[in-house]
């Protein structure tokens, strides 16, 4: 019964996530090959990098009327730069333009994303709905990992007289039931991660509200009341006392006063490593908005930390092209245990329904 | 359905469990060690990860093996 209803409830939901999923894993390919994914000119040799003040006035100059937001180092890519422009320093984060600037030459690149993919990341994330949708598609995700769990548990009566791996073909119904239960079986571990980090993902706004209301809060207590700067400091000031701040890491990106990254005081400069781990593992440096002086740097709280961490665990995209084949392959694999499962249940229905009982094996829990 | 102490033929907890367990703790190191080591972690992810299809794939042409 948990078994039918939470997979039930959930199934249309989790094709959608599973079907549009399938791309995200490929969308920094599929991006590039779309022209969204803009690439930095090869550097000449002995190429300085430009000051990222003059990037900041490039941008600002390319979308006039526009205020910046955030500023991106691709982690992939050190030349690529990309600027977070929007109507306001917390507008709608659907309303923001990203375009990428070349580090040695401040040239604009392009824009950065939107096209197809923005399509299945948005169907993906929250269906158009906002935070709603999102916390709606996270209440499935958890519905489905309740239907994982009873699954476990069912897989008891029903394949304890069955060799592990058993195949039949007798009937329709029974291939499909043992498709189920040997492609449920082995994907398991991999769809509980996935679906678990997937949900937690869904709360990462309620998270950063939590941390702006208590550490960030806690940390610019000193500012209390003082009105947001007027004049910014410079850009490259700020970010050499960041890295002075914590020598052995490098800029993810700088959130500007009053974006939703920081207090309306302070640029937050957000600092990453260099190992698959350590690099999302992010630590903000607080930097006074009009002088560029380093207010306070902590580490993130453990429930922001563990959202960073599950983040690469659901995109799958830690460990090379290989890894993406093998996430693809297993999305599919859940795709068919979703599908075969939704077939088994109405055909079990029909079947109810008819009382036309005779002469089909039936699919009983064996005691 | 609790009753664990019934003779083999009829199944125990290991020939029942014991098979998805161990893919499931081989996918968990699997998904773990390319996050953790470099290099020989993401060879390793992709074996670990790679073993729940290429044993599918195995049980499928076992199958079509014996049918011929």
């Amino acid at each position: 019964m948990v078994h039918t209803w939470s997979s039930l409830i959930s199934t249309l939901f989790l094709l959608l996530l599973c079907i549009t999923g399938l791309p995200l894993i490929f969308h920094h390919e599929i991006d590039e090959l779309l022209g969204y994914d803009p690439k930095p000119e090869i550097a000449q040799p002995g190429a300085v990098k430009r000051s990222v003040d003059e990037i900041a006035r490039t941008a600002l100059a390319h979308d006039p009327g526009r205020v910046l937001q955030y500023i991106l180092w691709d982690k992939d890519e050190p030349n690529n730069i990309i600027a977070f422009t929007n109507s306001k320093v917390d507008g709608d984060p659907d309303a923001a333009t990203l375009r990428a600037y070349d580090a040695n030459t401040a040239k604009p690149l392009g824009p950065v994303g939107g096209g197809p993919m923005l399509i299945f990341l948005k169907l993906h994330v929250d269906m158009f709905a906002g935070q709603p949708g999102k916390l709606f598609l996270g209440a499935m995700g958890f519905l489905f990992l309740v239907a994982i769990v009873s699954g476990v548990v069912l897989y008891w009566p029903f394949t304890r007289r069955l060799r592990f791996g058993t195949l039949r073909d007798k009937s329709r119904r029974i291939a499909w039931f043992d498709w189920h239960n040997l492609l449920g079986a082995v994907t398991i571990a991999w769809a509980l991660v996935v679906c678990a980090t997937g949900v937690i993902n869904t709360l990462a706004e309620v998270m950063l509200g939590q941390w702006k209301a208590n550490e960030l809060a806690d940390m610019v207590k000193p500012y209390a009341g003082k009105p947001p700067p007027v004049h910014l400091a410079s850009l490259d000031r700020t970010l050499e006392n960041a890295r002075k701040t914590a020598p052995d890491m490098n800029v993810s990106f700088v959130a500007f006063p009053g974006t939703p990254f920081t207090s309306s005081h302070h640029f937050a400069v957000f600092m990453r490593g260099d190992t698959p781990l350590t690099s999302r593992l992010l630590k903000p440096v607080l930097l006074d908005g009009e002088t560029g002086d380093v207010s306070d740097a902590r580490d993130l709280p453990l429930y922001l930390k563990a959202l960073l961490v599950s983040q690469p665990l659901h995109f799958g995209d830690y460990g090379g092209m290989p890894l993406k084949i093998i996430w693809a392959l297993l999305d599919i694999m859940t795709i068919v245990v979703i599908g075969s499962g939704l077939y088994l249940w109405v055909v079990k229905r029909r079947k109810h329904r008819s009382h036309a009982m005779a002469g089909q094996p039936s699919l009983q829990p064996s005691r | 359905m609790t009753d664990t102490r019934k003779s083999r033929s009829s199944g125990d907890w290991w020939t029942v469990y014991g098979g998805p367990l161990l893919i499931g703790v081989l996918s968990v190191a699997g998904l773990l060690s390319a996050l953790l080591y470099e290099g020989v972690g993401r060879y390793f992810s992709w074996l670990a990860l790679g073993a729940p299809v290429a044993l599918t794939a195995w049980f499928y042409a076992r199958r079509r093996k014996s049918k011929a």
